[in-house]
């Protein structure tokens, strides 16, 4: 139930961290997208490529060095009132890549679903607040017992569905997902990924959904974005993407997908890639059209060449 | 080739106290991993592939203790066999003797085993001037190869950077460098290569190949994707509720499972060409605060029989390496296939492969 409207815009996104005098890493170099309401936008690409920077950025946990975000109409890549800041703080979610690190360990998981219901007074009494944390807990596949639990105690997959549980409870239109089913059997993955397609489906959230998994990733994303080296370097539709992949890297990319046959796996060969090897700099190029909603970064020649 | 014995878990048991009563996490594991070989644990997520394998290292949470079994390591010090009871060792002899030197593990969670206060570098250096009594130059020199090895751009200014300036996947790759860093004789990883992409984890899957093949390096791997799965594994045990419900080499695994659970394992893998609904195997696990009987996964199983209400099934053996706990083995059960999808799927995968797999 996607519509037209755009939910989000990143526009020349640049992020550039300066380490010390002489090392600088640049860790996003100019990218542009859009998230429809209601739709899925996945990015996938190389570690290291500037997928969690991106999504940091866009919820604002870093200025950008440069370029715009503009979500629900209003830009906020500039400095941002407070009370701005609190709205763009529930209407975006984000589920953090790395679980432990972003779960207090000194709180019990009720108060780590409930942070956000706490900070913004969305709740009437303890009940409601208890039992809006419980549904929760239930959506995500984990039960009431867990909750007086501290994080620690739980499996690397059950804390992951601690922290989808607290960005779902806030009933955001936007949720970042860094990698948000990685330490999950697969059963239990299907199991995330059909909630919150459905999720999806009832209140037409949108999702930026970041993976490595791409079969998840075509199975859940509307579109999709690739990334190396912080530039984009294809983008489409998944079908588009997975049916027709232009970009040489996007190419080696799938070519790499594991399969699980272990016959077929153990003489299975991939097309490597190197962009210095091709004679491709990104700076050079710009993303041309090819058809529907199929954007690949290239120069001219490279164009003609690819396709 | 006489296969070598290198580790071997008997009867482990272990359990938690939490709030809501005591949690019966561990419950009779059985493992024997050869020197040189490669398995893969698979299976439901909090089934308890990290805390057995955390107990293979000597590491159990404060609230958790372990009810029984062994755990034996035979390693070898210049030539001459040393067996080491892990259970009935100390913190301080296992930190003097096995950890980050003949086992080294990487652990699910890289940020937390990484000292978000010391930079990469230090904290790569540590092992190798503790344990090898490197000097710093040839530590700092081993460690920039390391980081090098496993594809971190510009290894000589990331020894600088702390965890937090690096990416998800960085972080992992310093930990498997970490592990590396003192030629331990096994290595266990814990869904080492999730924050990496595809491509990066090929590399890395193939260095740790190179590296057990050049020196007889034997390996454990839990993971939850089932094509590494196919990549790396020589054998694979499948978890469920705290017990190894099935193993047997990959081929048996992936080309004939028997035990329900596995059958929803795999059916439940995302095919790529469809649209459909992903499957998912219905229920949920059950809750070990209350004593399990029969069998763990009898309630979610659509082909369970009466038996497995009553008892825990024993592990039926189907050939010499492998071996299923369901009462569908039994010679009195009714036979029962595995689901029409499945098999369809694994036809396919047999076709794909172009060579008969014969059992
Ligand atoms: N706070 C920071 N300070 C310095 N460098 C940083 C910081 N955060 C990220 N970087 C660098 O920016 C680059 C992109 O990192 P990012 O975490 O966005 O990658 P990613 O695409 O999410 O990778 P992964 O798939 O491994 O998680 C990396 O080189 C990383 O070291
Ligand atoms: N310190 C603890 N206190 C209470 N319960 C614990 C503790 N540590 C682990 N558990 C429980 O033990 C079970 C096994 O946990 P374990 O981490 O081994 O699962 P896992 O198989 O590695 O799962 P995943 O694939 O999600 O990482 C889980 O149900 C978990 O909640
Ligand atoms: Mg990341
Ligand atoms: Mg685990």
């Amino acid at each position: 139930m996607t519509n037209d409207e755009r939910l989000l815009e990143v526009e020349g996104l640049k992020q550039h961290f300066r380490v010390s005098s002489g090392f600088t890493v640049k860790a996003v170099n100019g990218v542009s997208f859009h998230i429809r309401r209601g739709e899925t936008f996945g990015l996938v690409g190389e570690s290291g490529s500037g997928k969690t920077t991106i999504g940091r950025t866009i919820i604002r946990l870093y200025t950008p060095t440069e370029g715009h975000v503009r979500f629900e109409g209003t830009d906020i890549s500039g400095a941002l009132s407070h009370q701005a800041l609190s709205q763009l703080r529930t209407k975006m979610q984000m589920i953090f890549q790395d679980p432990m690190a972003c779960l207090n360990p000194r709180k019990k998981v009720i108060d780590i679903v409930a942070q956000g219901l706490d900070i913004h007074r969305l709740y009437r009494s303890r009940q409601e607040r208890r039992e809006k944390v419980y549904e929760m807990l239930e959506t995500v596949g984990l039960s009431e017992e867990h909750a007086n639990r501290y994080p620690h105690q739980f499996s690397g997959g059950q804390r992951q569905r601690i922290g989808i549980a607290r960005a779902l409870i806030m009933q955001p239109s936007l949720v970042i997902a860094d990698e948000p089913i990685t330490a999950l059997d697969v059963s239990i993955q299907a199991q995330v990924v059909n909630l919150l397609k459905s999720i999806q489906e009832t209140t037409g959230i949108a999702y930026l959904f970041i993976a490595h998994d791409l079969s998840m990733v075509h199975y859940i994303s509307d579109r999709i974005g690739v990334l190396h080296r912080g530039y984009l370097v294809e983008t489409g539709t998944s079908q588009e993407i997975f049916s027709n992949p232009i970009h040489p890297y996007t190419r080696s990319l799938l070519s790499a997908i594991p399969h699980p046959n272990p016959i077929l796996e153990k003489k299975r060969k991939s097309i490597p890639y190197d962009p210095a090897v091709l004679g491709i700099e990104y700076d050079r190029g710009a993303l041309r059209h090819l058809e529907g909603e199929h954007f690949v970064l290239s120069t001219e020649e490279e164009f003609t060449a690819w396709t | 080739m006489k296969r070598e014995l290198i580790l071997r878990i008997r009867d482990l048991y272990i359990s938690f106290r939490t709030a809501a009563g005591t949690v019966n996490s561990i419950r009779g594991v059985n493992l024997d991993l050869y020197r040189g070989e490669t398995i893969a644990i698979v299976g439901e997520s909090g089934s308890g592939k990290s805390v057995t394998m955390k107990a293979t290292m000597g590491i159990l949470s404060s609230n958790g203790k372990v009810n029984d079994g062994v755990i034996e390591f035979y390693s070898k010090d210049n030539e001459n066999a040393v067996t080491y009871r892990i259970l009935e060792m100390s913190k301080r002899e296992i930190r003097r003797e096995i950890s980050g030197k003949r086992i080294a593990m990487v652990f699910q969670d890289p940020m937390t085993s990484l000292n978000p206060t010391m930079s990469i570098g230090t904290q790569l250096m540590e092992g190798m001037r503790h344990h090898d009594k490197l000097s710093r130059a040839e530590a700092w020199k081993k460690a920039v190869s390391l980081l090098k090895m496993v594809e971190i751009p510009e290894p000589e200014k990331r020894m600088r950077s702390y965890p937090h300036q690096l990416s998800g996947g960085m972080r992992q790759r310093v930990n498997i460098a970490i592990a590396l860093s003192c030629d331990p004789e096994i290595l266990i990883c814990d869904e080492p290569t999730t924050a990496l992409d595809v491509t990066i984890q090929a590399k890395i899957l193939e260095l740790i190949q190179n590296i057990q093949k050049e020196r007889n390096l034997s390996v454990i791997y839990i993971t939850h994707d089932l094509g590494v799965v196919s990549k790396i594994a020589d054998y694979v045990s499948v978890m469920y509720a705290g017990k190894i419900v099935e193993q047997g080499t990959v081929n048996e695994i992936f080309y004939d499972p028997r035990h329900p659970y596995t059958w929803g394992l795999l059916s439940s893998i995302p095919d790529v060409t469809s649209d459909q609904k992903l499957f998912t195997i219905p229920g949920s696990p059950p809750n070990l605060l209350h004593p399990v009987k029969g069998d763990a996964f009898a309630p979610r199983n659509i082909y369970a029989i009466g038996m497995d209400y009553l008892e825990e099934p024993p592990m039926f053996k189907i050939t010499k390496t492998h071996y299923a706990a369901t009462w569908l083995l039994d010679k009195r059960a009714p036979k029962v296939h595995m689901p029409t999808s499945l098999r369809a799927r694994i036809d396919k995968m047999l076709r794909e492969e172009g060579t008969a797999y014969d059992e």
